[in-house]
This record gives C-alpha cells, sequence and structure tokens, in this order.
C-alpha cells in the first residue's frame, strides 16, 4: 500500500479488491461473492492479548475461517543477539515472553551452558527451579486474570494481579527488578538470594494456596463460566500434536508430556509432583490443567523452600565463562584478568549446534544455538509456545461464534511478544 | 499394546533410505541427520511413521546462515528438532541450502504446525519452501526489503517516515515506491 501524501493517492477502493485476490486459497469461494463477511479483529482489541490480528470469515456469528496475523511486535530480538556477546544477549531474553522473562533466561542460558559442557551447582539449579515457579505463578496469574475478563468475570482479574504483585516484589527482591531482572545468567544466577527473600516466600507459600482455593471456587463451578467454556474449542490430541501445541494446552487434551518431567533439567527430577491432566480438550480442561499446575508449583515450591539455604554457591567457579566476584577483584591478578576477559571480549563457544528446550508457563520453550567459535552467536532462534498456538488458531476457532474466539484465544495464553520475538 | 523397542535412527535411516542420508553427527548427545535437500519429505515421512522411531513431533526449524562461508558444504543450514512421544528422544534432521537456489520441499504435509515455521524461515532468511499452501511474510512486513536473519543483511535501524522527510526516505527505499 502507497504512503499517504495527498488526497490524490489515498487508498482507492481498487486498492482493497486487489487485497481480496491476494486472499483467494486462504478464505472460501463464499466470501467474493459476498455471502460470508470479512471482518478484522484486532490488532488493538482488548481482547486479542496484544497486537495479534485476526482476519475472520464469517457466515452469520460463525467463524469459517480465522487467519491469525503476527509480526506487529516483531523486534529483531534473534538478530540483535547476534551482535551482542552471551552474557549480553540473555537482557534481550528477557523482552520476548515479557509475562514470563525467566524462563526465557533459562532457556538461552541451558543452550549456552549446553555448548560450553558447563556445569552448574547444585544450589544455583535449585534457585533456578524456585525462580522458575515462581514465575510460572506470577504468569498463570496473568493468563487467569485476562481469560476471566474477557468472558466477563470482571474481579477474577483484581484478585491475581493482587497475588501476582507478590511474585513480583519477590523477583524485585532477588535481581532488583520486577520483571526484566536477567537473574538467571549462564553458569548460575547473578547473585545470591537476599535476606529477606526466604522470609517472602515463607509469607508466600502460607497465603497463596488460600488463594487459588478462592479462584477455583469462582470459576470451576460457576454455571456461566461451564457454558462458556465447556465444548468450545476442542483439539483432538493427534491434531494438538501435529500442530506443535506444547504445554497446558496440550495436556488439556490429555496428552502427558511436560519436559520437567519427560526430559528434567535444572534438577527437576528431585522434586515431587504432578502432571496435570486433561480430557476433552476444550478451553475448560485447559483452564483446570493450569489451576492444578498453580497446586503443583506450590508443591515444588514448598520443597525448594525446605532445602533452600540462605547462603552459599550461586554460580559455577569456572572464571572462563562466569565472572569474578567482586571481593577477589582486590586480592587476585587472576580475577582482574577474567574480569577484564569477560566485560570487554566475552567467552567463546564452539562453532557447533545445540537445541535446547524447556518448559515455560505456556509450553516448549526452545533455544537453537548456533556458536562461530568466537564470542558471538551466529544463529540464536527460539521455538515459542505462542507462535505455535497461534498458528494453531484456526483449527481451534473452526465453526464457533466469535465470543467463542475471545475464550479460545484466552485459554491457550498467548503472549505476542513471545510469538513474534 | 505391544510397544517396539527403540530403534537406533541413524541405522535405520541407513538402512532404509541410504541414498538420503549424507553425513551423522553426534555433538553433547544431540543426534544430527545430515540428509539430501532432495528427500526430506520422504526421511521424515519415514521418521514419524516407522515403528521404533515414531519422532511424532516437530519441536522447531530453524535456519542457519554461513555466510561468508560457502563451503559447509553449502551457504545456509535448515535443522528440523524432531521429538518422540513414546521414546523420549530428540533428533536434529539438517538440510544444506546453496545460495543460488534456496528451495526445500516443505514438511507441512506431514506436520501442519510446520507452515508458520517455514514462513519465518522463508521471511527471514529468503529460503522458499517448494508447495507450502501459503508462502507468505509473516514478521515483517508485505513490502519488506530482503530478508533480516542474513549474514549479510546489516543490523541498522529504519527512520520513522514523517510527511516533511518521506521523499528522502523513499529515495533509499525502492520497495516501498510501488
Amino acid at each position: 500500500m502507497a504512503l499517504v501524501q495527498s488526497p490524490d493517492n489515498y487508498v482507492q477502493q481498487e486498492e482493497w479488491e486487489g487485497s481480496l485476490e491476494q486472499l483467494k486459497g486462504l478464505v472460501s469461494e463464499r466470501a467474493f461473492t459476498g455471502e460470508t463477511m470479512l471482518l478484522n479483529m484486532g490488532p488493538h482489541h482488548p481482547s486479542t492479548h496484544g497486537v495479534l490480528r485476526l482476519l475472520l470469515e464469517l457466515d452469520g456469528e460463525r467463524i469459517v475461517t480465522a487467519m491469525p496475523d503476527v509480526g506487529f511486535l516483531h523486534t529483531g530480538i534473534e538478530k540483535n543477539i547476534e551482535s551482542k556477546t552471551y552474557e549480553k544477549g540473555v537482557t534481550l531474553t528477557d523482552r520476548m515472553d515479557y509475562l514470563s522473562p525467566l524462563s526465557n533466561n533459562m532457556a538461552f542460558c541451558s543452550a549456552v551452558e549446553k555448548l560450553l559442557d558447563l556445569d552448574v551447582p547444585e544450589r544455583a539449579q535449585l534457585i533456578r527451579v524456585v525462580v522458575l515457579e515462581l514465575q510460572r505463578i506470577a504468569s498463570h496469574m496473568v493468563w487467569l486474570g485476562t481469560h476471566a475478563i474477557d468472558m466477563g468475570a470482571m474481579s477474577v482479574l483484581l484478585y491475581c494481579f493482587r497475588e501476582r504483585e507478590k511474585v513480583l516484589g519477590m523477583l524485585e527482591m532477588l535481581s532488583g527488578q520486577r520483571m526484566m531482572g536477567s537473574y538467571i545468567r549462564p553458569g548460575g544466577v547473578w547473585r545470591d538470594i537476599t535476606p529477606e527473600f526466604k522470609p517472602a516466600l515463607r509469607e508466600f507459600l502460607d497465603s497463596f494456596p488460600k488463594a487459588v482455593d478462592d479462584f477455583e471456587a469462582l470459576l470451576r463451578k460457576n454455571p456461566l463460566w461451564i457454558d462458556r467454556t465447556q465444548g468450545v474449542g476442542v483439539i483432538e490430541p493427534d491434531v494438538a500434536l501435529a500442530w506443535g501445541v506444547s504445554g497446558p494446552s496440550l495436556r488439556g487434551s490429555g496428552v502427558n508430556w511436560d519436559i520437567r518431567k519427560a526430559m528434567p533439567y535444572s534438577g527437576y527430577e528431585t522434586f515431587d509432583f504432578n502432571v496435570p491432566l486433561g480430557d476433552h480438550g476444550d478451553v475448560y480442561d485447559r483452564f483446570l490443567c493450569r489451576i492444578l499446575e498453580l497446586r503443583e508449583s506450590i508443591k515444588i515450591l514448598e520443597q525448594g523452600y525446605s532445602r533452600l539455604t540462605d547462603t552459599g554457591v550461586f554460580r559455577s567457579d569456572n572464571r572462563k565463562y562466569v565472572p569474578p566476584p567482586r571481593s577477589e577483584l582486590g586480592r587476585s591478578m587472576e580475577a582482574v584478568i577474567h574480569h577484564f576477559k569477560l566485560w570487554t571480549e566475552g567467552f567463546s563457544v564452539p562453532d557447533e549446534e545445540v537445541y535446547v528446550a524447556i518448559e515455560s508457563p505456556r509450553g516448549e520453550i526452545g533455544c537453537y544455538l548456533h556458536g562461530t567459535g568466537g564470542t558471538k552467536p551466529r544463529r540464536v532462534h527460539f521455538k515459542t509456545p505462542s507462535f505455535m498456538h497461534i498458528s494453531a488458531l484456526p483449527v481451534m476457532s473452526q465453526g464457533h461464534f466469535i465470543a467463542d474466539l475471545v475464550a479460545i484465544i484466552g485459554s491457550v495464553d498467548v503472549v505476542l511478544g513471545d510469538s513474534d520475538r | 499394546m505391544e510397544i517396539a523397542p527403540a530403534l537406533d535412527p541413524l541405522e535405520s535411516v541407513r538402512s532404509a533410505l541410504p541414498d538420503a542420508l549424507l553425513d551423522a553427527k553426534l555433538f553433547r548427545n544431540e543426534i544430527t541427520l545430515i540428509v539430501d535437500r532432495g528427500s526430506i519429505v520422504q526421511v521424515m515421512a519415514y521418521l514419524r511413521d516407522t515403528p521404533g522411531l515414531l519422532y511424532n513431533f516437530l519441536s522447531d526449524i530453524s535456519a542457519v546462515d554461513y555466510y561468508p562461508e560457502y563451503n559447509r558444504p553449502e551457504r545456509f543450514g535448515v535443522s528440523y528438532h524432531l521429538y518422540s512421544m513414546l521414546y523420549n528422544r530428540r533428533l536434529r534432521v539438517k538440510v544444506f541450502v546453496p545460495e543460488e537456489a534456496p528451495e526445500v520441499e516443505t514438511v507441512t504435509g506431514i506436520w501442519p504446525g510446520a507452515n508458520w515455521l517455514e514462513r519465518e524461515i522463508f521471511d527471514m532468511m529468503g529460503i522458499n519452501f517448494k508447495g507450502h499452501p501459503d508462502m507468505r511474510r509473516i514478521l515483517m512486513p508485505e513490502d519488506w526489503d530482503g530478508h533480516p536473519h542474513r549474514r549479510d543483511y546489516p543490523l541498522g535501524y529504519e527512520q520513522v517516515q514523517f510527511s516533511f522527510n518521506v521523499e528522502e526516505i523513499l529515495k533509499h527505499k525502492p520497495s516501498a515506491k510501488k
């Protein structure tokens, strides 16, 4: 479309017909005769959870096809990481899935550690598990609040954000920032847990189970909620697998695949927790899976709390890859050299490729990392769950009402920063 | 139900499709099968459907640009990351794509979820997937020039267009003049 400069070349009717031609093969033949209607939803519709645009072909109020259009939030994060050292790249990964930055950090750092064959100390892994589960709770709180408000349950949002605020407060105690903390770094975490963190975690663990009970009481048996969600947006297990759906959205269809269980990372194998599964693969089962997942996260956090010591090792002592502590800089020449090398040039990574996937609150987030042998990556690619889930939206929404589409978008928990990167 | 014992992916592909398999690599316990570009669909269908392999989940498709090295053995590499739910293991299948003819057969017929992943690679790397049902740009604007993830594409920025500077900008931007 031409840039608008004067009224002469303002968007003309012909240009619109031209773009309708482009849709040939995407929409049904009936759209060209005017039998069905094309309707644009988004990119700023409040219930599209960010800048998601959907082009809908409607027969009355029934959806014939939904064509998602993403890319409005593309910020070139992968390209930018290519020009940064690995340590600096971590800060950019925060900005992808902005509701669970720590999962992104974890995926990227795990890939770097795998390429380097760098071991992470046990206590650092424990801290990672604790913050990842806190992040999962924070992310699920935003999901539940926005999902409920899309469906007209206003008050849930306020309760959810109240709980999320507590989690963000704890993350601030650790990293100094509420959201984009970049707390997980290659080789461990940025710094040790602060003295006020454990008491805050205890307080949270005492109050949060009650809050989950409240959320469940508000929605689980609510007849309006059940009417709006049961039997809506059904995706069969084999279809979900073929479309690359993962995480709670896949488990809602009854496929037992949680990377924390299947391919444990960061010591998840030492924790005792269950993987909730749904039966029907509809919006209600996906909702229930996530609610039950919150309880499992509490279980993991309880175990983490009892095992976490107040102070101790929090990152690898391999000075070739992990910066020395500040206290060593005044005493050791070696430490000064390592510090200088790491903060100017960075560390070198072999010219090989790895793929590491972890379980983010939304599903499988995978990091494909290809080194150059130098200090900057050749290629970083993130397989993000939201990207796959949005591509599967047409399958889930076919034949449903527009109002149901809103429920379906909420139920797969899309984050457009995650999808567009 | 009887579960077939797990097969070694390398040995099975080598015996079933000897012409397709070019090379294999093991790095940090990740198996990479390097296969012929023309037979990617055949290999994928074999890996998904053979009892004992059953790589039924396509995790990711990523492309890498080896520019300025053209001898590894080609400029581009496309990696397919598969996962087998039953045997709980991963596999990477890789094809190399030359710069002159950046084309690969699409695997959307095997995994519909590959649709957007392939569109992303087309958008970012300029690799065309033959037979893809909807080969359009996905993340970049439709009228974008070039493929940003190629290594010879500079990491720059684009000036914001206003009515007072639009003519100056359009001079440098052939694709926007249409």
